[in-house]
């Protein structure tokens, strides 16, 4: 599996950023950015991951597994994060997350059939101050109020 | 001991080495701390919170497994109560929450009654739960024929996973997902591509992983416990095999009886269904005229074979005979000593499948130079020629892995192949078959510079190459011990009693080849598989199964097999262990009671062929075979002491049978289990990954 020729100088980089004999360090990080770059965490993507950092394709499953910000089916052009957790569900966290579901006409974990969102219902991401938060692949959305959010939606439509 | 320090443990003084971890100082002073996760001779996992104790001066409990024993910041031991109110209702609670999505199918449950939840349960209670939501429950899985997966179950103590990483070496086990449905995952998505060992099973504190051959079959109460060694390979392993109503029901090892500690392969575990083979010999059986066999009676063809013999005897024919490397060191003397004395031939061979005769000249006239199985766990190098360990011996490649997980020891490998040991070894050297020898003398600057060294070579060092193998050892300077590999449960004993062709006794292949022999007698062997017989001689072949042997055979008369007998084995290091009976096939006779019953029958006086009595003919006789009796009779494996005295060599090929972790001659053809696992037949080097 080869990527892009700045994803790999950086993956060269990230192995030697660890001691010697510890390459599984890198197994996360490398993960999330061949994501970013192929779509999904594919089992061609978890064996040249194992292979790259010297550990058992099983070794990066369970990672894989373990952590919900890897996905193992492509997700969408806009992977749209709802924060329900308690700060955002005492100021409407929960019923943003259902007009988001409404809105976009999937529900947890989907993709809509054109592929340009997909839809996540997530645990705290650390935006207490400025809650209800959003997230929309690395990008922050403060209060989202429910015309907000439709507001954010439709321009993301328009932008694509 | 250094560096002793003081810790009370409810109240009671005791003396442990500082950084002893807590719940191993408790276990040496007979004091149980409970735990799931903890496993002695693994990494540490601190995940179920079991082992939790009271230590004063610290406000909340602590990990029992993960804290070193150390002085207090004053000087005073550290007090530590293992058994206090507070300690029980941790306990108490963790079961609770352990209990949450275990199903209580207790009565169903193969582990019912061994099951160490269970017996948490029963001691600490949480009889009552606080939850009344439905369990998580998903169904059960199947990975292997072997290796069945019951996920709701499993309390996630990661047991298995480190056993098949650590100490396997194999990894085939993960935990994939988080929180309430994390769950144990096996290499290849939906099935495992492993040793099919068991480990992971046996090792399992509840029901969570069963094994293919023994659920749902028994309760664990209704058996006997049989500790006999296992009689596939040379290796020696010690099998405890459950017993109902004389069918073996399973075969572990976690009374950790024997020299390999809980250690079994495939074969040791789940290879001993051969024994209740439906194509099992219950009969004597003579040829008929149509080349076919049928049956007659015991009487008929004992009477049979002393008159032949006794004919061939009386007219100075020619006999040949070729022993087991199965059966016993009693039935192997017995043998010898039937071939010498009582037919006055020296035409008796076996299957030889390393050059021990070379190897014990080439050391003779030096002290302390044969490595027993527990040396390979402390030597402080390894060095590994032309064998694949792990296929041909996985008790001896679990020594050294063990070694090297615990003590750091460094390990060299001279292979054609990939194997397993690569991983470990600071040093691997690729040679072709039969460059052994350059390869190793590459690594002559790394291995001078060890305190100490174990060599264990294959069949592919005989002959001139070994005695060169002998040479370099001692022109390293070091202390150099060396392990023989032979392949069969007792190929070393079938060499030290005699089954050799030595003072001019025809090889196993001049046996065959020669025209003008009159009576070939084999003894569990299959000589016929690869070879011709030249001559019409009269052939009896004693034997469990109907081989190519078998099949050529005028008379053939079924044999026990090793869970069916008593007598001594001695490993491929040397190591002498007793058999203990564990099942009957009805018609079979033991080759000792038959070789025994043809004497009687041809009014030979070859002493009293009981097994106590063989063995005791055998410790006064055979060189080096005095071994102590206490240990032999507790279950123990006693070390014979080395020949010391110039072999002279012996004609015929030595050729390892190439069996890997999957087939084991004879016997392997007939375990069904063996034959089912996907990765059977296996392959040497690299084969298996």
């Amino acid at each position: 599996m080869t990527f892009s020729p700045q994803l790999e100088e950086r993956f060269a980089k990230m192995l030697q950023a660890y001691p010697e004999g510890k390459k599984r360090s890198a197994v996360v990080p490398m993960l999330i950015y061949a994501q970013d770059e192929t779509g999904a965490v594919t089992p061609e993507l978890i064996e040249e991951v194992a292979k790259r950092c010297e550990v058992t394709p099983l070794q990066v499953d369970e990672v894989v597994g373990y952590y919900s910000m890897l996905h193992r089916k492509p997700q969408g052009k806009f992977h749209v994060q709802v924060c329900t957790s308690i700060s955002c569900m005492l100021v409407g966290g929960t019923e943003l997350y259902d007009q988001a579901c409404k809105k976009l006409g999937v529900g947890h974990k989907q993709t809509t059939a054109d592929g340009v969102f997909s839809l996540e219902e997530v645990e705290c991401m650390g935006a207490c101050s400025w809650a209800p938060c959003v997230e929309v692949n690395y990008d922050y959305h403060h209060n989202v109020s429910p015309e907000k959010f439709d507001a954010l939606i439709d321009g993301l439509r328009k932008a694509q | 001991m250094a560096n002793l320090v003081k810790v009370k443990i409810n109240g009671q003084e005791f003396e442990a080495e500082k950084g002893t971890l807590l719940i191993e100082a408790a276990r040496q002073n007979g004091i149980e701390i409970p735990a799931f996760c903890y496993y002695e001779g693994y990494s540490l996992q601190a995940a179920c919170r079991m082992c939790l104790v009271e230590v004063e001066g610290t406000p909340k409990l602590q990990v029992g497994c993960t804290l070193p024993v150390d002085v207090n910041r004053d000087g005073s031991p550290m007090v530590v109560h293992t058994e206090s109110e507070t300690v029980k209702s941790a306990r108490k609670g963790t079961l609770e929450l352990l209990l949450t999505n275990h199903p209580l199918d207790c009565p169903v449950c193969d582990k019912g009654g061994e099951c160490e939840l269970q017996d948490m349960v029963f001691k600490y209670g949480a009889g009552e739960s606080r939850y009344s939501e439905t369990k998580v429950h998903t169904p059960e899985k199947q990975w292997s024929p072997v290796v069945f997966f019951d996920a709701p179950r499993c309390i996630l103590c990661y047991r298995c996973v480190r056993a098949c990483n650590e100490g396997m070496g194999v990894g085939a086990l993960g935990i994939g997902n988080r929180g309430v449905i994390a769950e144990i995952i096996p290499n290849k998505h939906d099935h495992l591509e492993c040793d099919e060992c068991g480990s992971c099973i046996d090792i399992c504190p509840v029901g969570a992983l069963t094994s293919g051959t023994y659920r749902y079959q028994t309760r664990p109460w209704e058996m006997n416990h049989v500790g006999t060694v296992c009689t596939h390979c040379g290796d020696g392993c010690k099998t405890t095999l459950g017993v109902r109503d004389g069918e073996i029901m399973r075969g572990n090892n976690r009374d950790r009886s024997g020299i390999n500690d809980e250690f079994l392969c495939v074969k040791g575990r789940y290879a001993f269904d051969f024994v209740n083979h439906p194509d099992r010999l219950q009969s004597p059986m003579l040829k008929n005229a149509s080349g076919g066999h049928d049956p007659i009676s015991w009487s008929q063809a004992l009477d049979m074979v002393a008159k032949k013999f006794s004919e061939v005897k009386a007219r100075n024919g020619k006999f040949g005979i070729i022993g087991s490397n199965h059966t016993t060191n009693e039935e192997n003397y017995f043998l010898q000593k039937f071939a010498r004395q009582g037919l006055g031939t020296k035409n008796i061979d076996h299957h030889r499948t390393g050059d021990l005769a070379t190897l014990f000249d080439a050391l003779s006239g030096k002290n302390d130079t044969l490595a027993s199985v527990g040396d390979l766990y402390t030597a402080k190098a390894v060095l590994v020629v032309g064998n694949d360990l792990s296929q041909q011996h996985p008790l001896l490649a679990n020594q050294i892995r063990a070694n090297f997980r615990h003590h750091a020891a460094h390990i060299y490998t001279v292979t054609t192949g990939e194997v397993r040991e690569d991983k470990q070894s600071i040093a691997k050297v690729r040679v072709k078959q039969g460059g052994e020898l350059a390869g190793v003398e590459s690594l002559r600057e790394q291995l001078k510079a060890e305190a100490s060294l174990v060599i264990l070579f294959g069949d592919s060092v005989q002959g001139d190459s070994l005695r060169k193998l002998v040479a370099f050892g001692d022109s390293l300077g070091i202390p150099v011990k060396y392990i023989g590999l032979v392949d069969y449960s007792n190929s070393r004993g079938a060499f030290d009693m005699g089954i050799i062709p030595r003072d001019g006794g025809l090889s196993r292949e001049q046996m065959l080849a020669a025209t003008d022999l009159d009576v070939l007698w084999v003894v569990g062997a299959n000589p016929l598989k690869s070879a011709t017989l030249a001559s019409n001689a009269f052939v009896v072949v004693s034997e469990m199964f109907m081989t190519e042997t078998a099949k050529r055979a005028d008379l053939i008369l079924p044999a026990a097999s090793a869970y069916e007998k008593s007598g001594t084995v001695t490993n491929v290091t040397g190591e002498v262990q007793k058999l203990k009976p564990a099942a009957k096939v009805m018609g079979t006779k033991t080759d000792l009671e038959i070789a025994g019953s043809i004497a009687k029958e041809m009014g030979l006086n070859l002493g009293i062929w009981l097994p106590d009595k063989m063995l005791e003919e055998i410790r006064s006789t055979v060189h080096g075979y005095n071994v102590p009796m206490p240990i032999l009779s507790t279950g123990g494996a006693a070390p014979t002491q080395p020949l010391n005295g110039r072999v002279a060599a012996l004609p015929g090929t030595i050729a390892s049978s190439g069996d890997t972790l999957f087939t084991s001659g004879t016997l392997g053809r007939y375990s069904k289990m063996l034959n089912s696992v996907m990765e059977a037949p296996g392959a040497l080097y690299g084969g298996n990954k």
